[in-house]
């Protein structure tokens, strides 16, 4: 594959740089850089409540002071704005500066005792009261969120309004403004968590403490994705709604990220195809008894697995909605498969995870585990042995489909929790559980965009969705069409060990065909005379297996032995008769007519 | 007067004769009804003997000249079958042919040949059972309706 590299960005001039001391060492930083960094850069920690690398210093809280001498004079200013000079002598910490540091954290505390991050660096000082008062505010004025507003997205919805007790962080007139695009960034910038996101609509907080996807625009898929690098989601980006930002670009040191970079469409010629365009989840939405979409702690079996990843939100823990620890959790089977009203058939890997989920559940968290199934399919190698396993780690299996989950508790034991109606078909019994979360299996289904991919590869689909195979049992990846394979979950629900061994006879296949160096064609297939030929067209469209071409240079169309399978229909529809099947043209089935009926 | 026994035995098989059995033409499609009329017969089911079958790979092949031909050469029914909708082994063939025996249909009518001579049907390769009770049933009706003689009446020199 030839792709193009971008071009490395020219050499940067060489930058001026100067020279000061700080604690006595001797440090050099370029010009234009403030004090603190000098100090960052011998790796000496000056705190600071509201700097931040990528926006302008405002040395609002002044809690970076340190003390600074030029000749002889000796001052106290804030690091993060003081420009590096030559010669500067810099002390960050010695009685004087402990003192006047004490002093802004006092007066700090004054206005916003609660706040964690100014109550930590108080016991550093050794600071447990203000003498000033302890004030219960939130905001501590330090205006990150603003100058993010401003400078990095560029929105500027927020800024400082009034003056002295009555300064605070707003938008124009406190009402709703229209500027904000919902970014998130003060939110994520806030240092003391003061700024949250709310949607507008339900009152309700967005930004959840769990959140079950990517936190930021540019992110890695997962910990395993392949390639293992970000990727930007242009819906969310700042860069691509209001061309501000663009802070990944600036720090990536190796220069990796390329804003204006558009996609390419590329035409590539090939022998073979596969296809392994996989599954997407039913969506658990449309089963509405069961409250997905309605209750928090209702997840499916990918967010649920996506919790259990180590790389994952929680980092492996399984936690509720509001974080705590599940007491009990409730796992549902065939939701949307092996039903009527969604799918018929069986999603063949749901009972096997859902064993798993139980499994990890004891483990991690020791909580009480509900299993409702209707059979345990567990065909696999060991699997019905784990099964075993499970029976004796305690796990509690009920045979039933569960009819409903619901919220509204009907005995004292049920308050707070979600409880599962079910049907005990061993204890032929309806049963009441109640539980913390319950995780759904929802089905494997052939994704909304098959139909599309099928009809552009001239591929069969069952009625469900999934790619037909060529034959069931003696070719389970070919397809109708020569050259063209599917493997995987496109061509029906299947587990990981299944799909790698399809993928490896998809693959072979595909080699093998590559390696003949030449094909076998059909004898019976049909041939257009090119003297007869008309260039009318109308063959061209008729092909199931697009065999016929027109050569616009002849005018004539043209079919490709290698893929014509001599079914004849443009045999048939040729108005000038200039396409013969072989072995079936016209004249020997005429013949054929004429000696059956006399 | 004394006939010699194979005149008689001409006379009599004469009469017998003189009851009309139609000729129909079935023109099949390889995969689907060729195979299932194969079928019919290594079950041994017993059906009309009327029914002479040429086979196409596909349904798609038959052009409207075959048709055309056949009741020109005497035949007094013509069945088309081919593989249900959907299960074509060339995946589209007998849509396309869904799409031009109607039209023939219709334009027959016009010259005078009655619907229930020109039959399309729909035979997978399990189905036997089914190709017996199309060749029984349509063989009933064309031998109802009568000869339809479109050779002799047709019959210069000039066609061929």
């Amino acid at each position: 594959m030839n792709e193009k590299k971008p071009e490395k960005k020219s050499a940067k001039p060489p930058k001026e740089m100067v020279k000061l001391t700080v604690d006595g060492r001797e440090v050099e930083v370029e010009k234009g850089s403030y004090v603190l960094h000098a100090a960052e850069k011998l790796g000496i920690k000056i705190p600071t409540l509201c700097y931040y690398k990528h926006v302008e210093p405002y040395a609002a809280c002044r809690v970076c002071t340190v003390e600074i001498k030029r000749g002889n004079k000796i001052r106290y200013v804030t690091a993060c704005n003081y420009p590096a000079e030559n010669g500067l002598e810099v002390i960050t910490y010695n009685d004087r500066i402990r003192t006047i540091r004490k002093l802004i954290v006092e007066f700090l505390l004054a206005r916003c005792s609660k706040v964690k991050i100014l109550r930590d660096l108080a016991s550093e000082l050794g600071i447990t009261e203000s003498p000033y008062g302890m004030g219960e505010e939130g905001c501590i004025l330090c205006g990150l969120c603003v100058r993010v507003c401003n400078e990095v997205v560029g929105a500027k919805a927020i800024a400082f309004a009034g003056r002295g007790i009555d300064r605070e962080v707003t938008t124009p007139f406190k009402v709703d403004s229209e500027r904000c695009i919902g970014c998130g960034s003060c939110a994520k910038v806030c240092p003391t968590g003061y700024i949250k996101v709310a949607s507008t609509e339900e009152d309700k907080i967005v930004h959840r403490d769990i959140t079950l996807g990517p936190n930021t625009a540019i992110y890695v898929p997962t910990m395993q994705a392949v390639p293992n690098k970000p990727v930007i989601d242009t819906t969310s980006c700042i860069y691509f709604r209001n061309g501000k930002c663009k802070i990944c670009a600036k720090i990536c040191p190796t220069e990796a990220i390329d804003l204006e970079m558009k996609g390419e469409t590329k035409e590539i010629d090939v022998g073979s195809i596969i296809v392994a365009t996989g599954y997407q989840l039913f969506d658990s939405h449309k089963t509405m008894q069961y409250g997905y979409g309605r209750f928090d702690n209702v997840v499916t079996s990918l967010e649920f697995e996506r919790m259990n990843c180590a790389a994952g939100s929680t980092n492996g823990k399984i936690l509720l909605a509001n974080g705590e620890e599940p007491k009990s959790i409730g796992i549902i089977h065939c939701i949307g498969s092996r039903d009527l009203n969604y799918h018929e058939y069986c999603s063949r890997v749901c009972c096997m995870y859902a064993l798993k989920f139980a499994h990890l559940v004891k483990e991690k968290t020791g909580a009480e585990v509900y299993d409702f199934y209707i059979d345990m399919r567990s065909f696999g190698k060991g699997y019905e042995e784990f099964y075993n396993r499970l029976l004796e780690e305690g796990v509690r299996f009920i045979r039933g489909k569960a009819a409903q989950v619901s919220n509204e508790p009907i005995y004292p034991e049920e308050e707070g929790k979600l409880v599962i109606r079910c049907e005990d078909t061993l204890m032929a019994r309806v049963r009441r559980i109640p539980v913390d979360m319950v995780v759904l299996c929802s089905a494997i289904e052939a994704r909304t965009d098959a139909p599309a991919v099928a009809r552009l590869l001239t591929l069969c689909h069952s009625k469900d969705g999934f790619f037909a195979e060529k034959h069931p049992k003696l070719a389970p990846v070919s397809t109708a069409i020569d050259g063209i394979y599917i493997a995987g979950c496109c061509q029906g629900p299947k587990d990981i060990p299944d799909t790698v061994a399809q993928a490896s006879a998809a693959a072979a296949q595909a080699m093998s065909l590559a390696a003949k160096g030449a094909i076998e064609i059909e004898a019976a297939i049909s041939e257009i005379d090119k003297d007869r030929c008309t260039g009318c067209r109308i063959c061209n469209d008729l092909c199931p297996y697009h065999a016929i071409d027109f050569i616009a240079a002849d005018k004539v169309s043209k079919i490709n032995e290698a893929l014509c399978k001599g079914c004849g229909t443009c045999t048939a529809a040729c108005p000038c008769g200039a396409i013969a099947a072989k072995q079936f043209k016209d004249s020997q089935i005429m013949a054929e007519i004429e000696g059956v009926i006399s | 007067m004394l006939f010699s026994l194979s005149r008689v035995t001409c006379y009599v098989s004469r009469k017998v004769n003189m009851a009309f059995e139609p000729k129909i033409l079935g023109i099949f499609c390889n995969w689907c009804s060729y195979t299932g009329a194969d079928l019919a017969g290594t079950t041994r089911i017993k059906y009309a003997p009327n029914m002479r079958i040429v086979r196409v790979m596909c349904s798609g092949r038959v052009d409207p000249q075959f048709i055309l031909k056949a009741f020109k050469d005497g035949a007094d029914g013509v069945l088309v079958a081919g593989c249900h909708p959907g299960d074509c082994h060339y995946i589209e063939g007998n849509y396309k042919t869904m799409g031009r025996i109607p039209i023939l249909k219709q334009m027959l009518t016009q010259f005078g040949i009655e619907p229930e001579r020109f039959r399309l049907e729909w035979i997978s390769a399990s189905e036997g059972d089914r190709v017996a009770e199309v060749v029984n049933e349509m063989t009933a009706q064309v031998r109802k309706l009568g000869p339809l003689s479109w050779k002799s009446a047709t019959d210069t020199k000039d066609f061929k």
